[in-house]
């Protein structure tokens, strides 16, 4: 339309003026900003779809507080439909966060009244919103009584929760259970625990007591030197540079390793002899890594340690500590042989363990972990629904099962049989990690899955300073393994 | 039963500000003539619903009384403009004159919730405002010498800057603004119009290089000058209209890449000399990282769009008061946040609809002059919204300017009552050089049945004086 008329007028008027004019660039104009106009509401939809519940997060946003005067926190279901926190309200209108399971879920689901952390923090936005019906919203109001904020379904079984926690019993550590398939965190304990009910109370003494750090989650964000589970990664690197051929590997163990001034030892001393890639790795011969350890490519090793996320953020809602980890060329041939087995610099979350020890059982890519699988309003209908995500490949499949089978032969012939000739097979790595001097301490270590074949469920557990690996973390994951085969 | 209505009002609004911009965009196609006006009655039927279910929520949850006394007055005074324009001018585009209400009346829902005594004082400078754009489309098609006032506009818009530059106080770091007689002004406001005059003028016959840059020279000045009050958001846009007015005049493609280029230069090194342009672009890239200080504004402006998701918080039910500046800055971001990502989605689409109105009156002028004054002020409009929006999303870093019509500020809603104003006139003025032309067609018609009647008497008579007939001729 637009055109003709203005084509019309170019004829009706004669001037030497108007000959020349032309509507082009004034098109060119409205579609130029319409354009940035396009962009910046794509933008702002993006940003309103993706991010609004994130937003009201923050304890800078003072939004929260408007819906904690509306609504009343919800409550947290475990997989098994427990209940893990409930919001109790009195008579007088006073209400009470209460933690059925008092100790038990501490860390994890954390606590709302002094700070959040947790699942409470995870899910705050959830928890504080209600999505309940107008009708019941309507007649709230007219009863002058707060809504029912939303609930939240968490991955969490009791039952392996308890039987983690007894595990651990009075030791300090952390173990961390996991459906390989989906990522779902099915248990995750801490240890010391506190009673978040009365947290407010306890929280001075807790301030106080800066040795054994009551608060933090060790399953997430305690660093630990991660000993010979680190061989895992080290066998990864060696796999890489010889494109997946180990059975060339040998080496002659004499109980110690010399390399200039240092000179270090397999655990207690023991004289391996004779041994291939699996027998060093079953038997977790540390002379035979370190020998690895000083002649791998450093750049090959730098790519497998940063392509597992090592100084890295992982793809998890809740806090949680980064691993670190420098390889490279400044890096000495001593201090390499203390890495490749896991010593020295080397620093590892339990949590990042878990989820190499995921992506070996899942082919190769972990699945994000998750806590939360749902949100529904206090009258059961649908709000938000988690599905389980894949997270990038950490590993090929090749070497995904080439690493199985070497946890496979630790079970078998190495220092976790006590795992073996069970009615599921199992796969993993134990570790004894040197945190001192005094050579008899270590962390006990055990990161591993079942069923091997086609693995269902993993474990990772560290129990502090009391001896090896196999004689203390095994038994743990063997009691987990266990219950989950007998109720499955 | 209140809480139904506020609910009910929430989902409404939502849906009459889509519908209306819906038929917005339909009314922009029309054709001129096309005399059928049900679609602009629809419009403000909506206009008036949204309002009335807005004030109705407002006065249910506030208990407040004289809200609705305000709303009253606001309903007369908006009434009366739509119905007077009609009055007056018949051949108004009613489209501009609909999305000018609308606009205004988004303004004043959010300033009363926000602040009533602002929405009050906002109230009756509207009042006063529509009155001058009530009578500006009269003059704009009268006063054809505007277009040769060059040097006044230049020597007036420099100076009113320049003035504001030395004697100006100091208002959020930068020196904008400045008091006579107790009122409070902020001449940028009103230079922009003005500019864009004296650069049209400048431009409108320009042709040669040497012409193009005395306009880049002057144009540069007023940038200056403001960059020096380090009002950095008009400065941008003043930058912008004259580009565009530059390529629109010379249709030379090349002007537009050159000023981009220097553009980006100037905004490098404006980041490495000023402090205050670095902390915009530090709270730009991550405001999370100093939320309790440059950061704070941006993020609470954030908070408040996130927390509004796609239908609002409601109002009376955000808030968007936390956001420093709130009513003159961050207009989007309250509205989004209680009345919805879909409402202000739409409130972004009623002023894109209005600067492609704007374009559309230019495209139908024939004179340069005054295509160029159209496109310079439809452009500046756009890029100032484009640059308030998207800074309060961040899309871009923030640099402060207001939200026409929209957000409180006497100087800014003035400039823009002003600029749908003249954009009236110069929509009207196609009618009056269609009058002209269609005299100038009937002349001619006229001349040439003249002579044909001429030529016919000529070949049925025999041979009348020459003379006498070729003097004739000649003084066609």
């Amino acid at each position: 339309m637009m055109w003709k008329k203005t084509k019309n007028s170019l004829n009706g008027k004669e001037t030497q003026k108007n000959i020349k004019k032309t509507n082009r660039d004034i098109w060119f104009t409205g579609i130029f900003f319409s354009v940035l106009f396009v962009a910046m509401m794509g933008y702002y939809a993006h940003f309103v779809h993706t991010q609004g519940d994130e937003m009201i997060n923050s304890s800078y946003n003072s939004r929260q507080k408007l819906l904690n005067a509306k609504n009343y926190r919800g409550t947290i279901y475990s997989a098994d439909l427990e209940k893990l926190a409930e919001t109790v309200v009195f008579e007088s209108g006073t209400e009470y966060r209460n933690y059925p399971y008092e100790n038990l879920f501490s860390h994890v689901v954390g606590f709302s009244t002094k700070g959040k952390t947790g699942i409470e923090a995870m899910a705050n936005s959830y928890l504080i919103k209600s999505n309940i019906s107008l009708d019941v919203k309507i007649s709230n109001e007219i009863a002058g009584v707060k809504n029912a904020g939303d609930n939240v379904y968490t991955s969490l079984r009791t039952d392996l929760q308890k039987i983690a926690s007894k595990s651990l019993g009075v030791s300090k550590g952390a173990i961390i259970v996991s459906n390989v398939k989906t990522g779902e965190i099915l248990a995750m304990v801490s240890k010391p625990d506190f009673n978040p009910c009365t947290i407010v109370e306890d929280w001075d003494g807790y301030l106080e007591d800066e040795d054994s750090s009551v608060l933090l989650n060790r399953a997430t964000q305690g660093i630990y030197p991660p000993g010979s589970t680190f061989k895992i990664v080290t066998s990864l690197a060696y796999l890489r540079e010889h494109n997946g051929n180990y059975q060339d590997y040998y080496y002659n163990c004499t109980g110690s390793f010399r390399y200039g001034d240092s000179k270090i030892g397999c655990y207690h001393g023991t004289v391996h002899n004779g041994v291939d890639l699996v027998k060093s790795f079953a038997k977790s011969c540390n002379c035979s890594f370190a020998n690895m350890g000083i002649q791998l490519d450093r750049s090959i090793y730098h790519d497998t340690v940063s392509g597992l996320g090592f100084n890295q953020a992982l793809p998890v809602d809740f806090n949680y500590s980064q691993s670190k980890l420098t390889v490279d060329e400044t890096v000495s041939e001593e201090d390499m042989i203390q890495i490749s087995f896991g010593q020295g610099s080397v620093q590892m979350t339990p949590l990042h363990l878990h989820l190499i020890t995921n992506a070996i059982a899942n082919g190769g890519t972990y699945m994000k972990p998750m806590l939360l699988n749902k949100v529904e309003t206090a009258e059961g209908e649908l709000v938000k629904e988690f599905k389980p995500q894949a997270y990038k490949a950490l590993m090929t499949k090749q070497e995904a099962d080439t690493l199985t089978m070497l946890m496979k032969s630790v079970v078998e012939q190495g220092t976790a049989t006590k795992l073996k000739g069970l009615a599921y097979t199992a796969a993993g790595k134990t570790g004894s990690a040197e945190y001192n001097q005094v050579k008899e301490d270590s962390h006990a270590w055990f990161t591993g899955f079942a069923p091997a074949e086609d693995p269902e469920i993993s474990v990772t557990i560290i129990v502090e300073r009391i001896g090896s690996g196999g004689d203390y973390a095994v038994p743990i994951a063997k009691r987990i393994f266990d219950a989950y085969f007998a109720v499955e | 039963m209140q809480y139904y209505i506020v609910e009910f009002s929430k989902y409404a609004i939502a849906l009459l500000m889509g519908i209306y911009t819906l038929e917005a965009y339909l009314a922009l196609g029309k054709k001129r003539d096309d005399t059928k006006t049900g679609v602009f009655v629809r419009q403000d039927v909506y206009m008036f619903i949204i309002q009335f279910l807005a004030y109705l929520s407002m006065c249910l949850q506030t208990g407040q009384i004289e809200y609705l006394f305000f709303y009253a007055f606001l309903q007369i005074a908006l009434f009366s403009t739509i119905v007077l324009y009609q009055m007056i001018y018949p051949k108004c585009n009613r489209l501009l004159v609909n999305n000018m209400c609308l606009l205004l009346s988004i303004g004043f829902i959010m300033l009363t919730r926000l602040d009533y005594d602002k929405a009050i004082k906002q109230f009756f400078i509207v009042v006063a405002a529509m009155v001058a754009a009530l009578i500006i489309p009269f003059f704009v098609h009268r006063l054809r010498f505007i277009k040769h006032l060059k040097w006044l506009y230049g020597t007036v818009g420099i100076s009113a800057l320049g003035v504001v530059l030395i004697l100006g106080q100091v208002t959020h770091g930068s020196k904008i603004s400045y008091t006579v007689a107790g009122i409070t002004l902020q001449p940028s406001e009103f230079v922009k119009i003005i500019f864009v005059f004296f650069i049209a003028s400048l431009l409108y016959k320009a042709s040669t290089l040497k012409d193009v840059m005395i306009s880049a020279v002057l144009a540069g000045i007023h940038v200056l000058i403001l960059v020096a009050s380090k009002d950095l958001g008009s400065s941008i846009i003043f930058f912008m209209g004259y580009l565009f007015m530059l390529l629109i005049a010379s249709r030379n493609y090349l002007y537009l890449i050159a000023g981009f280029l220097a553009g980006g230069g100037a905004a490098v090194v404006g980041y490495k000399l000023f402090s205050h342009v670095r902390v915009r672009v530090q709270a730009f890239l991550d405001p999370f990282a100093a939320i309790d200080r440059e950061g704070y504004q941006m993020t609470q402006s954030l908070f408040a769009i996130g927390s509004g998701k796609w239908f609002g918080m409601g109002l009376y039910q955000g808030t968007p008061s936390d956001i420093p500046f709130v009513e003159s800055d961050f207009m989007f971001s309250a509205v989004a946040e209680e009345l919805g990502g879909i409402f202000a989605l739409c409130l972004i689409l009623v002023c894109l609809n209005c600067f492609l109105a704007f374009l559309r009156i230019a495209m139908d002028l024939d004179d340069t002059f005054y295509r160029l004054v159209a496109s310079g002020l439809a452009v500046m409009y756009i890029f100032q919204i484009f640059l308030t929006i998207g800074g309060g999303i961040k899309f871009i870093p923030l640099t402060g300017v207001t939200l026409p019509l929209v957000s409180y500020g006497g100087s800014s809603v003035l400039t823009t009552l002003i600029v749908f104003a003249i954009m009236q006139g110069l929509y009207m003025l196609r009618f009056t050089e269609e009058k002209q032309q269609e005299k100038a067609r009937i002349k001619e018609e006229n001349a040439a049945k003249k002579r044909q009647e001429k030529l016919e008497r000529k070949k049925a008579g025999a041979k009348v004086n020459d003379v006498e007939e070729d003097e004739e001729f000649v003084e066609w």
